[in-house]
């Protein structure tokens, strides 16, 4: 034959896509940023992947990468953040203080990003190596493909298709009283 | 090191003024009479002798047991003479206030703020005496001994199992 030909799902055809082009979004708060950024650097070169191009708007991100310790000041702020990214979107928590809270057992910090948005990935590490963080985003590519993100199975059944806004009332951490 | 500061002190102060003086590894400090914070502040912001220009820091210490309960301490150094000194003052539990040293350092505002916001010391004649660190809806003051660790106030949460959220506040 002079031409392959290849069949496939369509939706398999998309995840594919998908997992090779997220854009992610780096909600960077503590120490971790320092792994998070050799991570980029050519050494590691997470471009190799196709997740290289951040975006710092989560309206033009798909996948929300949370390194570092929320507090919980700060909930409502990822919250917001996480809303306003489009679906179907991936959320990774880049070490333990963003997975458990890690050491910080206290007044101040928040149990894990997980109590105020939904993750898909959970890497360990204080902080992990880019090692790490490349074995969880490729774990975060079989979820892609498979269609296991959260976002994407709550596309596929509980919503339908375009999904419906969340209104979230925001509360704490702002001075202005009208807002 | 800076022995002079606690001689001009005892020059001035003889009505009770200063509670107690001492020196350790080289520092000075000195225990204030808390009804007299300001002025003792004020004298050792003024006098040619000590001239502490600088606030380093202002912070408290909860001692839970002992009466009185709370130790304001202000850390003063001089950039001209280069010697500094350290400001003690007990604050009872039922009724924490202490005057203000905005008025000679502005930089006391945000650190009479984090004092306030974590230990519940009011300073009189602060020009705007809220929280700094905690959210405004937080309660009680989580740096106090009798604050349990295990208490949490989540401004959001999700609901298990479901992607919407939980406002419910405080917990």
């Amino acid at each position: 034959m002079p031409f392959s030909v290849y069949t496939s799902r369509l939706a398999d055809a998309v995840n594919w896509a998908r997992k090779y082009s997220l854009f992610q979004y780096p909600f960077v708060t503590a120490c971790c940023g320092m792994e998070f950024m050799a991570t980029w650097a050519p050494k590691y070169d997470i471009a190799r992947f196709g997740a290289e191009f951040p975006r710092f708007s989560p309206r033009q991100a798909d996948l929300l990468i949370v390194v570092g310790t929320i507090v919980e000041k700060m909930g409502p702020v990822l919250r917001r953040i996480y809303d306003q990214m489009c679906e179907p979107k991936w959320v990774v928590a880049f070490g333990v203080c963003a997975s458990t809270g890690g050491f910080y057992q206290n007044y101040s910090a928040m149990p894990g990003a997980d109590q105020v948005i939904p993750v898909d990935v959970y890497i360990p590490g204080c902080p992990p190596r880019p090692e790490q963080f490349l074995d969880g985003l490729m774990r975060l590519q079989k979820i892609i493909q498979r269609g296991e993100g959260h976002s994407q199975r709550l596309l596929k059944t509980e919503r339908g298709y375009p999904a419906p806004a969340i209104a979230i009332k925001p509360v704490g951490g702002n001075d202005n009283p009208d807002e | 090191m800076a022995q002079i500061i606690l001689d001009r002190l005892a020059q001035q102060f003889t009505e009770g003024e200063i509670v107690e003086t001492g020196s350790q590894h080289g520092d000075e400090w000195a225990r204030v009479a808390p009804a007299h914070w300001l002025k003792v502040s004020k004298f050792l912001y003024e006098d040619a002798v000590t001239s502490m220009n600088m606030l380093i820091d202002v912070t408290c210490v909860d001692r839970l047991s002992r009466v009185p309960r709370f130790d304001v301490v202000m850390h003063l150094y001089s950039t001209e003479k280069k010697h500094r000194v350290r400001l003690l003052a007990g604050v009872p539990e039922e009724n924490p206030e202490i005057a203000s040293v905005v008025s000679l350092w502005p930089v006391a505002n945000w650190f009479e703020r984090e004092v306030f916001d974590l230990y519940g010391v009011r300073f009189i004649g602060h020009p705007d005496l809220r929280r700094i660190l905690m959210y405004p809806e937080f309660q009680g003051h989580p740096l106090r001994k009798d604050y349990a660790k295990e208490r949490r106030q989540p401004l959001l949460r999700r609901k298990p199992g479901s992607d919407e959220v939980d406002t419910g506040h405080p917990k």
